[in-house]
Parts: C-alpha cells; sequence; structure tokens
C-alpha cells in the first residue's frame, strides 16, 4: 500500500509586539524599535529626502504620482464611511477652478488661494451633495459620476470662466522645491493622518457607517452628519490636489473633471488594499509611473496597463499593503495535520 | 400606579392598500414588562418600527414621558432614552464583538451620562458583554462580529442596546433563533434589568418563556389590538385562540 502523504497546514503566528502590552509600546531592544519604526519611515524618507537626488523629470513624474496618492487616500476615506464615489474628479475640478477663479481675478498668492480654495472647495461640494447623502452604494456613485461631467459641459455651453480655454497664466510656486514639499508634506500629513483617525473611536464609527448605517442611527448617532463630515474630510484631500496642481500647472479648465481624475485614484486603492490609506499610495506610486513608462508602447499602452490592472485585482484581491502587512507580522510555517 | 412611561395612541401606518398597523393604543407603565405576541404578520415589527421613528406612521401619536416623539428621527428617539434590538440582527460585520459596542458608546446619550467625559469605553464595552454572557477568558469578545453565531449576535445585539442605558428597551424577538440553553442565560439579564427599575417591551414568538417574565401581555391580529392583560387571562380569550389556533 502506498504511504500516506502526511497532511500539511499552514499555522500563521502573529509576531506582534502590540499585544503584549495593550495600547502602551514597551520596547525592549532595537530590534522592537527598528521592527515598529521601520515601515513608517520608508514613505517619511523616501519622499522628502529622494527628491533633490532626481532629475528635473522624475521629479515631475514624482509630484504627479503624489497627487493621484492623494484623491486614492481622500476616495478610501470617503469608501470608509461607504460613500462610493465615482467624482474624484468633482472634487479636483472644482478645487482647480476655485484656486484659478482666485488667482485670476483677485490676484491672490498661492499660499491664501490653496487653504481657502481646499476648504470652500469641499464645503461647496459637501453641501451639493447633502441631498444625496441618504443613498447608499451604486445611487451615491452614479450622482457623484454625474456630477463632473455637468459642470464640464456647463462651462463649455455658458464659456463662463474661460470656457474651453480655461483660465491661463496663473501664477506658479515661486521655485520647485515650495512645490515639492508642499504635496509630499500634505501627502504625509493625510496618510498618518487618515491612519490615526481611522484607529480612533471616531474612525470606529465612520466604519460602521458602512457595515450598517440604520444600525448606526439606532446607536443614537445622527448617520447623516458623520457623512457630511467624512465627505467634507475627504473633500479637503481632493479639493487640495486640484489647487495645487492649479499653481503647478498655471492653468485650470476643464480637464480637471476629465475622468481620470475619479478612475485611477479608484484602481490605485483597490491594487493597494482598501481602507488602509498605505495602499492607496503604494497604488499610486506602482500604477502612475508604470503609466509612464508604458509611454514607449504607444497605443499598446491601455492594453497592458489594463492587463496589469486585471492581473493584479485578480490574483490578489485584498491588495498589496493587506498583503505585505500580513507578511510583515505573522511568522508563517507549515505543520504537520494531525 | 405608576406614571405611564410610553403611550400610543391610535397608532396607524398603511403600506399602499395594507394596513399593517391599525389604530393601536397602548400604555406601559415605569418598570413594566409588556409582551406584545400575535401570529405572523399580525404587525409586531411594525408597530416597533413606528415607536423608535424607523418608520413614519400614517396617523397616531407616540409621547415618551408625556412628550410627543411621534415622527422624529431614529438617533433622537434613542437618545431620550429608548433602545431597540432587530429581529434580525444587524451588528457592525467588520468590527470586533466589543468594538460594536463602542459605537453606542459614542452616543450623545452615553456621553452626557458620563459627564461629558470619555472614559475608557472598551473596558466599559467589555464589561457589557460579559453581562450578557461572553466569557471573559475565551476571546469570544475579541473575534469580528462576522465569525458569530448567531446565539452570540443575538446577545451582542442586546448589549447594543444596554450599552446605551435607556430608560425603556424595546426587545423585537430577541429569543428567536436561541437554543433554550441559550435563552436560559438571557432570561437571567433581562430580569436582572427589570430588578434595575428598568421597562421593558418585549416582542415574543416563545410564548412559554414570555409568560414566565411578563406582566402584561398585548395581542396583535392583522394589525389590530385584540386583547391585554396578564398572560395567563390573555390566552383564555376566545378571540385570541381564534388567531392562534384558527376560528370556526
Amino acid at each position: 500500500m502506498e504511504a500516506k502523504k502526511p497532511q500539511l497546514r499552514k499555522e500563521r503566528i502573529d509576531r506582534g509586539i502590540k499585544v503584549r502590552a495593550d495600547d502602551i509600546f514597551a520596547l525592549n531592544s532595537w530590534r522592537e524599535v527598528i521592527y515598529l519604526v521601520g515601515p513608517r519611515a520608508i514613505p517619511v524618507v523616501g519622499l522628502l529626502v529622494l527628491g533633490p537626488f532626481l532629475s528635473a523629470y522624475s521629479r515631475e513624474i514624482l509630484i504627479s504620482t503624489a497627487s493621484y496618492a492623494l484623491l486614492a487616500i481622500s476616495w478610501d476615506y470617503m469608501m470608509m464611511a461607504g460613500l462610493a464615489s465615482l467624482g474624484q474628479s468633482l472634487l479636483f475640478g472644482i478645487g482647480a477652478y476655485f484656486t484659478g477663479i482666485l488667482n485670476h481675478y483677485f490676484h491672490l498668492p498661492w499660499f491664501i488661494t490653496i487653504p481657502i480654495a481646499t476648504l470652500t472647495g469641499s464645503a461647496f461640494v459637501s453641501l451639493l451633495l447633502t441631498p444625496v447623502l441618504r443613498l447608499r452604494g451604486v445611487y451615491f456613485s452614479m450622482i457623484t459620476l454625474v456630477l463632473p461631467l455637468m459642470f464640464m459641459r456647463l462651462i463649455e455651453a455658458t464659456r463662463i470662466l474661460g470656457g474651453t480655454e480655461g483660465l491661463t497664466g496663473l501664477d506658479s510656486f515661486p521655485n520647485e522645491w515650495v512645490s515639492y514639499y508642499l504635496i509630499m508634506f500634505a501627502l504625509l500629513l493625510a496618510l498618518f493622518g487618515f491612519r490615526r483617525l481611522g484607529d480612533s473611536d471616531y474612525g470606529l464609527i465612520i466604519r460602521a457607517i458602512k457595515d450598517d448605517d440604520r444600525s448606526v442611527m439606532n446607536a443614537g448617532l445622527n448617520v447623516y452628519w458623520y457623512k457630511a463630515q467624512a465627505l467634507f474630510l475627504g473633500g479637503c484631500v481632493g479639493c487640495f490636489v486640484g489647487a495645487f496642481s492649479t499653481h503647478y500647472d498655471m492653468f485650470c479648465g476643464m480637464p480637471g473633471f476629465a475622468l481620470d481624475y475619479s478612475i485611477m485614484p479608484i484602481a490605485c486603492t483597490l491594487l493597494g488594499g482598501m481602507g488602509s490609506f498605505a495602499g492607496a499610495l503604494i497604488g499610486a506610486f506602482i500604477l502612475v509611473p508604470l503609466a509612464e513608462v508604458l509611454r514607449a508602447f504607444g497605443a499598446l499602452r491601455i492594453v497592458f496597463y489594463g492587463g496589469f490592472l486585471a492581473f493584479s485585482i485578480v490574483a490578489l484581491p485584498e491588495g498589496l499593503f493587506h498583503y505585505l502587512s500580513r507578511k510583515y507580522h505573522q511568522i508563517e510555517r507549515w505543520v504537520e495535520v494531525r | 400606579m405608576k406614571d405611564p412611561l410610553l403611550v400610543v395612541k391610535g397608532l396607524t401606518k398603511s403600506f399602499g392598500g395594507v394596513l399593517a398597523v391599525s389604530s393601536v393604543s397602548l400604555t406601559v407603565r415605569e418598570g413594566e414588562l409588556v409582551g406584545i405576541i400575535g401570529p405572523n404578520g399580525s404587525g409586531k415589527t411594525t408597530l416597533v418600527n413606528l415607536i423608535t421613528g424607523f418608520v413614519k406612521p400614517t396617523s397616531g401619536k407616540v409621547y415618551f414621558r408625556g412628550t410627543e416623539i411621534t415622527g422624529l428621527p431614529p438617533y433622537k428617539i434613542v437618545n431620550l432614552g429608548i433602545s431597540r434590538t432587530f429581529q434580525m440582527v444587524r451588528p457592525f460585520y467588520h468590527l470586533p464583538a466589543f468594538k460594536n459596542l463602542v459605537v453606542p458608546l459614542c452616543s450623545p446619550r452615553v456621553r452626557e451620562a458620563a459627564g461629558g467625559g470619555y472614559g475608557d469605553r472598551d473596558a466599559v464595552a467589555l464589561d457589557l458583554l460579559e453581562e450578557v454572557g461572553f466569557e471573559r477568558d475565551s476571546f469570544v469578545a475579541y473575534k469580528v462580529a462576522s465569525s458569530l453565531p448567531q446565539g452570540y449576535l443575538k446577545r451582542l445585539e442586546l448589549a447594543k442596546a444596554m450599552a446605551l442605558r435607556p430608560d425603556l428597551f424595546i426587545l423585537d424577538e430577541l429569543f428567536s433563533g436561541l437554543s433554550l440553553a441559550e435563552v436560559a442565560s438571557v432570561v437571567p439579564v433581562i430580569e436582572r434589568l427589570k430588578d434595575q427599575g428598568k421597562t421593558i417591551l418585549m416582542v415574543e414568538h416563545r410564548l412559554k418563556e414570555l409568560f414566565k417574565i411578563a406582566d402584561r401581555v398585548i395581542v396583535l391580529n392583522f394589525g389590530e389590538k385584540i386583547a391585554e392583560g396578564p398572560p395567563g387571562v390573555v390566552m383564555e380569550n376566545p378571540n385570541v385562540k381564534a388567531a392562534y389556533l384558527g376560528g370556526e
């Protein structure tokens, strides 16, 4: 008779050091310090230190990558509250046009236009979407998909705000480093800020809304107010990117409402892993440079790009970040089943 | 006689042509445990939804502590002191069991009761779960809600209602889907709530268990109140017998 093959199963053991002391980190050694700080240091050091060592062209790509990463983080946060937005371009476009108006008609400098456009732009979008906050899932998505297209055609048809030409000749940043460090600091702030928020009790309510909003209501909390807050906070990030790009490109126009700004962030977040914000960042740092590299293939670019995206989402549905963090935090080994 | 806590007057709800609840009036006094029974589709859950604001009534009024609460949104009613459970459990499936309780613990009502302070919500949540029978040593309180069996989810629903420290509990078929042993473990929790002076309105299908603890029972059939009284007396009522066993 054939010898029976031993059955194996994968055993996973937490490497966590958090378990030992609940919320207080009791660090025993430099190894543990590095274990804890290491992954967090990668984006900080990478983004802040790398800049000066790169060519002007690579820096430009890095800035565009950071922009998409911010849009993706904004999408991820809204998704956390169950707001499946298909309209990140609405945020981008509103932020861009608000900045353009403030700079073109009122001649305000960038350090005033950007904060104002970020806050008022997001407040404007939140008010605009207040009536549809009751909608869930696909219904909310449809509204957010349609709105930027409506704004685009409105500008085209009425020829306001420069019409199809857009507003050109806007002020640029005083120098390259201001723009570079502005967006990098914003990215790090959004990344660590939202991660911290997501772990707090406030973040818990936001995540609970996605699970079951009626149950949150039954917990004595005004769901619509929390949803509006989530929309505003996520909107601020999106509008900031639009405002930043306006000064960076010295231009704002109808392309600000383009579908690219809606779809790319979603693709980035799905590739990187939803609900972690770090996943959104990782996704953007893969997909945006990849699009740049594939430019050499001309029209076939989209084919390769789509293929890569489809493959990675099928092969790793949980997302890159969740996969990596599991590998990082757990020891895996095969053991015999007895 | 104690003061009436909840007064319902002529509450009616029609969905299109269907009269789900038809002119129901009832009074629940402080400290009472009142059961609502009736065959399937008799409007019990709709009545709960009407009282708690999840469904707006076609006509009729609801008063809580003498103030009208008809048509208020559910979260305002909760903060006034009425807390309900859902018949079909509605946990936050992606959160660990004890984090499910942190959400109600964030409500304005609890914050006020705690004197504006935040306190350690996780610790309060774990205590509450232990009270409804989540064994503290078994780590079951730390498991994601989607991995819990029905019995635990039902008790989690009860704990979520308890977290809000309401004056009036409305329990919508808490016992359904529980094994006999599980019911036996939940009954003492309800009795303890009653001893603390809480008022409880229970919609229930499991009459045997209900009759042991209820002070008074209200019977619904086709959206109408057909009988009311102490458990033993109500079941002798010919209308109730007809509703449950079929008329002539």
